[in-house]
């Protein structure tokens, strides 16, 4: 779809709604990107009073190393995080299906209401619910105690809903056609799913796996409700260390998390686009091959 | 022949009920269980009385008598209190404010991407995603150094006497002092929300028939009227999703007013998170969360009939 040639019929000239335009985009990632740059740039000052510029150095990096805090907190997080991506896809994948495949089901009001909520749902509150639950279950069989397996519970919940919002996207785009194509030369539902459908929806479903592990991996709210002793995630790390005041450590952690977040996501774009390109260029060559 | 294909379809139809009970009932289970169940209890423990550290049955049989406590003092203290119901107020002012904040800058900036160059807008799109998949808790801790002594953005609000202005508005303590004030955490608070409002109105916008905006030009339309008589009301549906992403979640935030929020900012997360981890007060705690749940469940109904009849338009 072509833009249309506006006329300008008003008192702003088309020039000036382009640059106005490209000032307020301009504006608005320089305001996204301010804190982001300079977070790297002070996690090179000399000096651990912030704010003042005292030379170039690498050494809060050198004493992340040594930080075993820091570094427990981000095993523990990498870890409860690996297994809540895996779990909220699942969780997610079978939400998604539910929604847009079965149209009517008994309490379907109540599910969607449920799967959506945690999206919106201060954390404060769905941790202390969460929390007390848990609080009576343990009373009641002793089991779980509190600790990375409850901040996995937490997790999940949140990242259930994110990976069902994604994938339901995608499903929903989905010819149907494809799927009863399949039906029609034999398959069996479950065939259907693992060879037609899921090849389809795997890049949402790579996309809903990074979504709900970078989720895992900076929540502070949950994780602070559900932890234990002993089971300290980095975020909660970095948030007491915040709290006190600045602290260049956690610039040397931020920089380290923004260069790994920024090359993940440039990798990412360049092979989803990849796969398009391949994809329209099979499509293409079956559609003449079959012609 | 016919009896061999009827119990065949009876079969498949079996397997596809199973099946079907497997994929809506596992997260249905899990649903109920871990989100509907706990606020339940969150709900029993508010009217709950605490003794010592477990907490009194609300159902009691004894003497052949059964007797259920409910103890309301909590929500008689809620009502009571000043403090509360000042709180509960502010954090619904701070979320609105930040709400109107991220329409007033999320909105222009996602139209603008919208009619972008159709080769730019990935891009475009990817460098509104980045900040977003950068941890949130960095970004905001980030504003704590801009806005601090010395600061980048505080130098420069100085420079342009900007302070002056919030001084008078009663948003900072004091001249040249940004942290801990109300501005800091508006200003934070519309930082973190802002792509949570920008990517739901740039799905809107994106997929917008421009024709229609041709069309009203054609009918004598400046483009100023054709912006708000057939952009805005179309993109309705967009304006309410970012609206309710930042609002609901903002009523109820804690890292951020106490990163960059002040003994002036009163927020009820904060409230919940200190009566449940300072005062150890689980009953008080629970009061709050449901008095909370009840203040923002008619925007959660909004969301989620938003999100019903979005559905429903894709199919």
């Amino acid at each position: 779809m072509n833009a249309p040639r506006t006329r300008s019929r008003g008192v702003l000239s088309p020039a000036f709604n382009q640059w106005f335009a490209r000032g307020w985009l301009a504006a608005g990632y320089v305001f996204l990107f301010l804190p982001i740059v300079a977070l790297v740039i002070y996690s090179f000052n000399d000096s651990p009073i912030p704010n003042k510029w005292a030379g170039f150095t690498t050494r809060w990096y050198t004493a992340l190393v040594k930080d075993r805090e820091m570094l427990a907190g981000l095993w523990l997080s990498l870890r409860i995080a690996f297994y809540t991506a895996c779990g909220s896809v699942v969780l997610g994948t079978l939400a998604a299906f539910a929604l847009v495949k079965y149209r009517r089901f008994t309490g379907r009001t109540l599910f969607t209401g449920m799967v959506n909520a945690p999206l919106v749902m201060p954390e404060v509150i769905i941790g202390l619910s969460l929390l007390l639950m848990l609080v009576s279950v343990q009373r009641a069989t002793g089991f779980p105690e509190r600790g990375a397996l409850t901040i996995w519970m937490g997790h999940l919940l949140l990242g259930m809903a994110y990976a069902t919002v994604v994938i339901q996207a995608r499903l929903q785009d989905l010819n149907p056609q494809l799927e009863e194509a399949a039906m029609d030369l034999g398959a069996r539902p479950l065939q259907v799913f693992t060879l037609v459908t899921l090849p389809m929806i795997a890049q949402s479903i790579m996309s809903a796996w990074l979504l709900t592990f970078t989720l895992s991996l900076d929540d502070v709210v949950l994780s602070a409700f559900l932890s234990g002793p002993g089971s300290t995630t980095m975020p909660l790390v970095i948030f007491s260390r915040a709290r006190l005041g600045l602290n260049p450590s956690v610039n040397a952690v931020a920089t380290i998390t923004v260069a790994v977040v920024a090359t993940g996501i440039v990798v990412a774009s360049y092979l989803i686009a990849r796969n398009e390109r391949n994809r329209t260029r099979d499509m293409a060559a079956a559609s003449r091959a079959g012609g | 022949m016919k009896s061999a294909m009827k119990s065949a379809t009876k079969s498949l139809r079996a397997m596809f009920t199973r099946g079907r009970t497997v994929v809506i009932g596992t997260p249905y289970a899990w649903l109920l269980v871990f989100f509907l169940l706990p606020f339940l209890i969150v709900l029993k423990i508010s009217v709950s009385e605490m003794d010592g550290v477990r907490f009194k049955d609300v159902l009691t049989f004894a003497d052949g008598l059964m007797q259920l406590t409910l103890k309301f003092s909590n929500y008689v203290f809620i009502t009571q209190d000043d403090l509360y119901f000042k709180t509960y107020w502010s954090s619904l002012i701070y979320a609105a404010s930040t709400t109107f904040f991220c329409l007033l800058i999320g909105y222009p900036f996602a139209y603008f991407m919208a009619r972008a160059k159709p080769r730019l807008q990935p891009a475009l799109l990817m460098l509104v995603m980045l900040p977003f998949w950068t941890s949130f808790l960095l970004r905001v801790y980030a504003w704590k150094g801009l806005l601090s002594e010395n600061g980048w953005v505080a130098d420069v609000l100085t420079f342009l006497r900007i302070d002056h202005l919030l001084l008078a508005g009663g948003l900072i303590p004091a001249l040249d002092r940004y942290m801990n004030s109300p501005f800091s955490l508006v200003l934070g608070m519309t930082y973190t929300y802002l792509p949570f409002m920008i990517l739901p109105l740039y799905g809107n916008l994106a997929k917008m028939d421009l024709r229609l905006l041709e069309a009203a030009q054609d009918l004598g339309a400046t483009a100023f009227t054709a912006f708000w008589k057939v952009t805005v009301p179309l993109s309705k549906a967009g304006i309410i999703a970012g609206s309710m992403l930042v609002f609901i979640p903002c009523v109820g935030e804690f890292v951020i007013p106490e990163l960059l929020g002040g003994p002036q900012t009163l927020m009820i997360g904060r409230v919940l998170w200190d009566e449940f981890f300072s005062n150890n007060d689980w009953p008080m705690a629970s009061t709050v969360a449901v008095v909370m749940i009840v203040l923002i469940l008619v925007p959660l109904a909004i969301f989620n009939r938003y999100q019903a009849q979005a559905q429903e338009l894709r199919r």
